[in-house]
């Protein structure tokens, strides 16, 4: 069977990217297996679970939903894409943490892509609207209740960034800068 | 083929859920895909915002040998108020996204139950992605926006080359995931009634297993009130109890000159069975959706009386 392939060319956090792949091949196999970029998870890959969730042009969208060919000449954040170039994770990523809003940590990224879309938009959102945000990505470990509690802390945190963030100290920062530096290897 | 093999090996290997093969276009008109879609036919599938379509590609339940990608078509994106031979009507291009129409102000304003209905619809990645059309070709029985359709008795543009027709609601819908779309013709645009009144009420409602899901039965009404609270016009559709959306005019022209209470709502809604033809499964029984459709039905009834009454007596401007 002849494998058609096509040429496609975008933008990848922020930094071009241009690849000849097969026509078939969905954004997420793109993003974790062409550019290695492995932080985006891939769970049912039919448009359930969310947890293939990155930002297309800054909003929210499936990856396993999309072939790749249909982002060019267009912007993906992934997860990585979330952090500080040089590892600091956001205040996002740290509430997170801080919270305990993960255990195995496989819906996370879809989880943080979803919630980042939400601050993005809505800086002080009500719980209501932060289940409504997250309701298209499952977890089966936390019972969600820290997830929200993660991203209204993030909200909080994000009001008063940077008197916190002097506060907090490099601690906490050294610790998110080194897991970022191991989720991207 | 063989420089390829690489790719395939890489990346599909004896997997379920990938996509078989298909050749691609992007079409950057809409006399582009009509071209292709001419050219190719039965062969070919427009690829919108893929949320049905990719998960079937992926499980092999549909395998088109051409995907003609129209996302990138700014004509498809068009939202607006139109007034022709039929009156005023809401027109949306196929291709606008679910989440931009349900945040547009002037839409609820002027169509208010396509807000209440997709706010029923999946989540905020799919929505994202999702179009007002491919919900609409997709027909998915249960599904908001062709209840909505419905029940509107809302219009859809067809191009085929350059020859348009437009087919209302109920002779667009015949089966789940088939309408009246021929293969090589493009739905182009929506056209929704508004009602321009004072005194108009909508309400949207459903069960589902957990919120965004396909409904087990959705219902929604439009009503219009005179001044001393009678109804004047109604409109009331059903989802889920049939093959397709279920518009029942009978029973909503029965309501005319009433004043929606209780025991007349009832009485209207008694023989509601014989207007729809539910399948039982995993979810529900049969009997037990059309139980679901009565209460549901009688609810947004009331809902959408409360909602023509309440001050200031909102409506489509
Ligand atoms: S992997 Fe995309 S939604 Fe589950
Ligand atoms: S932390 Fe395990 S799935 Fe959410």
């Amino acid at each position: 069977m002849n494998e058609p392939t096509s040429t496609v060319s975008m933008t990848v956090n922020g930094a071009s990217v241009q690849r000849e792949i097969a026509t078939r091949l969905s954004l997420v196999d793109f993003l974790r297996e062409t550019l290695r970029l492995t932080g985006t998870h891939v769970g049912c890959e039919h448009g359930i679970c969310g947890a293939c969730s990155v930002l297309l042009d800054g909003d929210p969208v499936r990856a396993c939903l999309m072939f790749a060919v249909q982002a060019d000449g267009h912007a993906i954040t992934t997860v990585e894409g979330l952090a500080a170039p040089d590892g600091t994770m956001s205040v996002l990523q740290d509430s997170f943490c801080e919270t305990h809003g993960l255990q195995c940590g496989y819906c996370t990224p879809g989880m943080l892509i979803a919630a980042h879309a939400l601050l993005e938009q809505n800086a002080r959102p009500s719980t209501g609207q932060i289940r409504d945000a997250i309701s298209g990505n499952l977890c089966r470990c936390t019972g969600y209740q820290q997830i929200v509690d993660a991203i209204q802390l993030a909200a909080q945190r994000r009001g008063d960034a940077v008197s916190l963030a002097a506060q907090r100290g490099g601690d906490a920062v050294s610790i998110a800068a080194q897991r970022a530096g191991d989720a991207t290897r | 083929m063989r420089a390829n093999e690489h790719l395939r090996l890489t990346y599909f290997p004896l997997h379920p859920m990938k996509s078989a093969t298909f050749q691609y276009a992007k079409a950057d008109s809409i006399p582009h895909a009509c071209a292709l879609l001419c050219e190719y036919g039965v062969d070919a599938k427009l690829l919108a915002g893929g949320q049905s379509l990719v998960p079937m590609m992926a499980m092999r339940l549909a395998r088109p040998a051409w995907l003609i990608n129209v996302n990138e078509i700014d004509e498809l994106k068009t939202s607006a108020r139109r007034s022709g031979a039929d009156g005023e009507v809401w027109v949306t291009g196929a291709g606008v996204r679910q989440i931009d129409l349900e945040r547009d102000e002037a839409v609820a304003a002027a169509v208010p139950l396509l807000r209440q209905g997709l706010s029923w619809v999946g989540h905020v990645q799919t929505k994202n992605r999702g179009t007002v059309g491919g919900s609409l070709v997709h027909a998915d029985p249960s599904a908001e926006l062709p209840l909505v359709a419905h029940t509107l008795g809302a219009r859809c543009v067809l191009r085929r080359a350059d020859v348009e027709r437009s087919v209302e609601a109920n002779a667009f819908f015949i089966a789940p995931m088939i309408t009246a779309t021929e293969p090589d013709e493009c739905l182009t645009e929506v056209h929704w009634p508004i009602w321009r009144r004072e005194r108009v009420g909508s309400a949207f409602d459903e069960v589902s297993i957990r919120h965004g899901d396909f409904a087990i039965v959705a219902a929604c009404a439009q009503v219009e009130l005179d001044h001393a609270g009678r109804c004047v016009r109604a409109a009331l559709g059903i989802g889920g109890a049939a093959s397709t959306p279920v518009a029942l005019d009978a029973i909503a022209r029965s309501l005319h000159g009433t004043a929606l209470d209780p025991t007349t709502v009832d009485a209207a809604l008694r023989s509601i069975g014989d207007h729809l033809d539910p399948a039982s499964d995993v979810h529900a029984t049969a009997e037990y959706r059309i139980h679901l459709a009565r209460v549901l039905a009688a609810r947004v009834i009331r809902q959408a009386r409360a909602d023509a009454l309440s001050p200031p007596h909102r409506g489509p401007q």
